[in-house]
């Protein structure tokens, strides 16, 4: 066939790496990976960027990212990134964090950096779940969801509710935009694009912190099909988590 | 000549950290060391440099580390309790081989002990506090002027090495007023074409510690970064021998107890006993040679210490017949005693 006449309309993102990720199927990293990298692309600034890379699945995040990535300690990537911010302001920071590194071991960098209002873009990846040391608690996780940890299901007089980190965040003065979406389906994930885009591009006009989070799946450690887990998100998180705008400043 | 000024040790670190172009420090409070991020916030703002006081100390070493990714001179200190807090970012550090300058004011401990100098945290520093096979670099001024001289070399070291360089001094150290001159900037000048700066005409830097696949074995980062620590032994030993030739006695030590026993020799040198004093500069490397060679003569080498017995098993370690190794400590923030010094060393002789 003749191709050469031919326009590429979708093509992978430059800020994307040509590479296998090792996430299992149907979980959400990969989809905000790509999410991410679009979103570097369409405001070009893959040369500018630096991706921080959590404690968790994402660990090796700078891997697929085709721009400066750097690791962070469990739960520290807020204060790495304050460091990175500083010394290089006109970098693009990205913080992706997953719900244990963000609202358990690093809850005090998470709302310091946002208090500050350090110009970086946190990204939140809620999968109810610690996926990578084989599904224990989170912080997030949903009252009665059983878990490595919670093997009778999270009993919130026991161990606490389920952390809302939008909300808390939403307390602070300084963050210019809080937004929870998700990625369980087509429609969602548009959103959460949409949303990123918007995070980044506070930071490039320097107005401040930017945090989303995305409702997102761990259907290895929760035991589904990547659509039960899809659905899951839809049924049992969103009800608890709601999604949508909390501040845009 | 330069001109002669009189400053507190934490102050005189903190001015020399300008000196040496750090414009960045992130630090939390603690005593004794609050005259360093308090001079800091003062002179950072003036000369375009950045101070950030932290929510806490692991959050402030982890700035550090953001920093020293992103190529730029930075420094933070704390005292005890707080450095104790920054063994996990050091480790990190240590793994992605990223140049810092870290301050210890030494204070009493275990726990919050009090706040009084200390030597306690020898161990921590020499040995590494933090997990893994890593190791950093570790000066021990003596004077105000040390303070100020060490923190220009520290820099200077750090970015050569691409090493945590731990200033470690101590509380008493920290507070003192002396008159220092202040040195002038060495001039030297590190490329950093590892740090993190956007990937503009080059492929994606990384700094990362995570060895997780074969081909970047684990391993084989730590043959490189112990290839690194040999050079640094060979290198970096830095130490003063003070009237060692012929001591028949000799008092090791460094930082404050070191002044004591200086002052100490001095006083059993006009009571015709020969004394002699090694004092380290560098705890890591510990300068094993020169010791050997400063206690050639002597019949018994008294270790002093501002603690119950740490920097002792290096002395052991290093010199010939370590059974003439005795120990002289005091801990909990109080000073050895020069006349306590002096009664040992004479007993030795009866
Ligand atoms: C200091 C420290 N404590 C514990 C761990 C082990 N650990 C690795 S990942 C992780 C949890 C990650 O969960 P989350 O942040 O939710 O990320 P996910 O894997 O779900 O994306 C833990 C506890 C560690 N690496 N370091
Ligand atoms: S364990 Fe869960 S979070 Fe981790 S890669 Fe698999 S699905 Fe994703
Ligand atoms: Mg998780």
């Amino acid at each position: 066939m003749e191709t050469k006449n031919f326009k590429y309309v979708y093509d992978r993102p430059e800020a994307l790496v040509d590479k296998v990720t090792h996430y299992c199927p149907g979980c959400g990293h990969g989809i905000v990976h790509k999410l991410l990298a679009e979103v570097i692309d369409e405001l070009g600034v893959r040369e500018k960027a630096i991706i921080i890379a959590p404690v968790g699945c994402s660990v090796l995040i700078y891997d697929y990212m085709n721009f400066d990535g750097c690791e962070a300690s469990h739960g520290r990537a807020p204060a790495v990134a304050t460091g990175l911010k500083r010394v290089n302001p006109d970098n693009v920071v990205i913080s992706y964090q997953g719900d244990g590194d963000l609202l358990a071991i690093g809850t005090a960098e998470a709302v310091h950096v946002a208090n500050r209002g350090e110009n970086i873009t946190t990204i939140f990846i809620n999968n109810a779940i610690y996926g990578m040391t084989g599904g224990q608690m989170a912080p997030t996780t949903m009252e009665k969801q059983i878990t490595a940890t919670t093997p009778y299901g999270r009993d919130p007089m026991d161990v606490g509710f389920p952390i809302r980190g939008c909300e808390l965040l939403n307390t602070l003065e300084a963050p210019v935009f809080i937004e929870r979406c998700s990625i369980y389906d087509f429609k969602n994930t548009l959103k959460t694009k949409k949303a990123i885009k918007k995070g980044i591009k506070n930071q490039i006009e320097g107005r401040g912190y930017s945090f989303i989070e995305v409702l997102s799946t761990c259907p290895t450690n929760w035991g589904m099909k990547p659509q039960e887990a899809a659905n899951w998100v839809k049924d049992t998180m969103v009800p608890y988590y709601p999604l949508g705008n909390f501040r845009d400043n | 000549m330069s001109e002669k000024i009189l400053m507190k040790g934490n102050e005189a670190l903190g001015e020399a950290a300008i000196i040496a172009g750090c414009r960045f420090y992130f630090g939390y409070p603690i005593t004794p060391q609050n005259e360093v991020p308090a001079y800091m916030s003062r002179r950072l703002p003036r000369v375009g440099g950045t101070f950030l006081q932290a929510e806490s100390e692991l959050a402030a070493i982890n700035m550090v580390y953001g920093a020293s990714a992103a190529g730029a001179r930075v420094m933070t200190s704390s005292s005890s309790p707080g450095i104790s807090l920054k063994q996990e970012g050091l480790s990190y550090i240590a793994g992605a081989e990223l140049p810092c300058v870290v301050v210890n004011i030494m204070r009493g401990g275990p726990g919050l002990g009090n706040i009084a100098g200390s030597q306690g945290d020898y161990f921590q520093s020499t040995r590494g506090g933090g997990n893994g096979d890593y190791r950093q670099l570790v000066l021990t001024p003596a004077t105000v002027q040390e303070m100020a001289d060490l923190t220009l070399l520290a820099f200077d070291l750090a970015d050569e090495y691409r090493i945590a360089v731990l200033i470690l001094g101590d509380g008493y150290l920290g507070q003192i007023s002396e008159a220092l001159t202040l040195p002038k900037p060495t001039g030297k000048v590190f490329e950093k074409p590892w740090a993190l700066t956007g990937a503009k005409g080059r492929k994606p830097n990384k700094v990362a510690s995570l060895r997780l696949v074969p081909e970047t074995s684990l391993e084989e980062l730590n043959l490189v970064l112990n290839e690194k620590y040999k050079k640094i032994s060979a290198k970096e030993c830095r130490s003063e021998s003070y009237l060692t030739e012929d001591a028949e006695y000799l008092l090791v030590a460094y930082g404050t107890s070191s002044r004591i026993c200086r002052e100490a020799v001095n006083e059993l040198r006009e009571e015709g006993i020969k004394a002699g004093l090694f004092r380290l500069i560098t705890a890591w490397p510990f300068p094993a040679e020169a010791l050997q060679i400063a206690s050639a003569k002597a019949k018994k080498i008294l270790t002093v210490e501002m603690s119950l017995g740490q920097m002792i098993e290096d002395v052991k370690l290093s010199v010939k017949d370590p059974e003439r190794v005795d120990f002289y400590g005091r801990s909990g923030g109080m000073l050895p005693e020069t006349d306590e010094i002096k009664r040992r060393i004479k007993a030795y002789g009866n």
